[in-house]
């Protein structure tokens, strides 16, 4: 049974912290780091609660173990607030397309549009909802997370 | 759902992988994606003892074409992959199953290497390398040896690679593109999940528009992907008009040995197994003729 020192780079700012080779990333982030902004749903890579920005790639945190992420860069759903702490674009639009109910999937929602976003500004509803077609909601039925996405799409490409 | 204590180590090159599983006897495994290992490890349906972390192995990964041959090494992501001009271009029915691999996000982590070493029998990647006649390459500290697709698939998340050896790539044969087309078709529960059943088929058309190569695979309805031989025998040197697709297929009920399960009951995957399989072979050969994109 190892155990390891990681060092990660989470939102720009570089931490570290111990742990045993069996513990999931997503437990790392919460746990020993305390950045409980990614949730922890299924536990087996069905639900997308736990994603996150790993090297710019949208990927699930229970998935893979801390001790394989060492050294490697993350953005978690606390980096996407603005400089001030305000919210993003993406998250404005959430909050007034009302795409969260009870908010167990919103930050794996968050991520998963997030990066579909930077990858493709205007994306259609297929598109959309191919993005998220592997993160589980049980409250908003997805059409108001789309809603939200096609909204920033709108607002990001006006303001641009 | 938290894993059994394990130790990691990771290597950077393939001669340490192969090293470290040769020191770490037959409990220790190869970590790639992760995107099936870990939810095995999650829920103790498997308890290495050791994981041999191969995610920063540089001469893993890559994808080239060497001669007639598409090469892919093992750790390649599924979704650098599906990304791949070279494979929309020369492999395309590769490109086409890998769409129906998970989802983006299980992509970016899992591999190519991985899925085939997991050979599920409902995966995509095994199929395709079932109806390309593929080439596994493994190696350990013994060598390194080749085996063929046919068998390397034994059953049900089998294969025969030795449990200290590291698959490095995978070679795909690629067919001369003219007159030649591929079908791929799936029935799956919701997108990202696994086939209930899958059908590739690729075949190459002779100048009267018959058929003069033909390679057709199931999956989901066997233990492992499955080569439709007969069917590919029956329709060699025919036009492959639909009643012939549709008889050579009804033939298949002794090859194939579905399982029931909570998302399909055999009779069920039996029958759309045979469908798929009709289906990919005449989208095969409506490529073949350029009536398909
Ligand atoms: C939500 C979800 C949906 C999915 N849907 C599908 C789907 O529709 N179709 C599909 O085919 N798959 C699907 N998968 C599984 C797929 O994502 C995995 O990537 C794949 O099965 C395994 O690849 P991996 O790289 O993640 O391997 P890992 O999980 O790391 O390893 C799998 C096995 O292969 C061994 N291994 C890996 N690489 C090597 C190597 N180079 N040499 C020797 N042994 C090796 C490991 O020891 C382990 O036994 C899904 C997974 C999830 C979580
Ligand atoms: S907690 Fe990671 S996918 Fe469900
Ligand atoms: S808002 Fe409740 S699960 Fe999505």
């Amino acid at each position: 049974m190892s155990e390891h020192k990681i060092t990660l780079t989470v939102n720009g700012r570089e931490m570290s912290g111990y742990a045993e080779a069996r513990l999931t990333l997503v437990d790392f982030l919460r746990d020993v780091l305390g950045q409980t902004g990614t949730h922890i749903g299924c536990e087996h890579g069905v639900c997308g609660a736990c994603s996150i920005v790993l090297d710019g790639k949208p990927v699930r945190s229970c998935l893979m173990y801390a001790v394989m992420a060492d050294g490697h860069e993350m953005t978690t759903v606390e980096g996407l607030e603005g400089p001030e702490g305000e919210l993003s674009p993406l998250q404005d639009a959430f909050w007034e397309n009302h795409a969260m109910q009870c908010g167990y999937c919103t930050p794996g929602m968050l991520i998963a549009t997030h990066t579909l976003l930077q990858d493709n500004p205007d994306p259609n509803e297929d598109e959309i909802r191919e993005a998220i077609g592997g993160n589980l909601c049980r409250c908003t039925g997805y059409q108001q997370i789309v809603e939200a996405v096609q909204m920033t799409a709108k607002k990001l490409r006006e303001a641009s | 759902m938290k894993a059994a204590p394990f130790d990691y180590v990771r290597v950077s090159s393939i001669d340490e992988a192969c090293q470290a599983l040769a020191d770490g006897g037959e409990d220790a495994r190869i970590i790639a994606g992760g995107q099936t290992l870990i939810p095995l490890m999650a829920m103790r349906l498997a308890r290495p003892t050791l994981l041999i972390d191969i995610n920063e192995v540089d001469d893993l990964t890559g994808i080239s074409v060497n001669g007639d041959n598409l090469v892919i090494k093992a750790r390649t992501r599924q979704a650098d992959t599906l990304a791949s001009d070279v494979v929309k271009e020369r492999l395309p029915i590769l490109a086409d199953a890998l769409s129906h691999v998970g989802h983006t996000q299980t992509r970016n982590r899992g591999t190519v290497g991985g899925s085939l070493v997991n050979a599920d029998p409902s995966a995509e990647i095994p199929l395709i390398a079932q109806t390309l006649d593929a080439t596994i390459i493994a190696q350990s500290t013994r060598g390194e040896r080749t085996i063929a697709a046919g068998d390397f698939f034994e059953s049900a998340m089998a294969t025969t690679l030795a449990p200290d050896e590291c698959l490095t790539a995978v070679r795909f044969p690629i067919w001369p593109a003219a007159n030649t087309g591929f079908g791929f078709h799936e029935v799956s529960i919701r997108d990202s999940d696994f086939a209930l059943a899958a059908a590739a088929a690729q075949t190459t058309l002779d100048s009267n528009g018959n058929c003069q190569r033909l390679s057709v695979a199931i999956c989901g309805a066997s233990p492992a992907a499955l080569r439709l031989s007969i069917v590919e025998e029956t329709l060699m040197g025919s036009d492959l008009n639909d009643d012939a697709i549709k008889t050579a297929c009804a033939n298949i009920d002794d090859l194939i040995d579905p399982q029931s399960d909570v998302h399909a009951d055999a009779a069920y995957r039996g029958r759309v197994a045979k469908v798929m399989a009709r289906r990919a072979i005449s989208d095969a050969r409506d490529r073949a003729k350029g009536e398909l994109v």
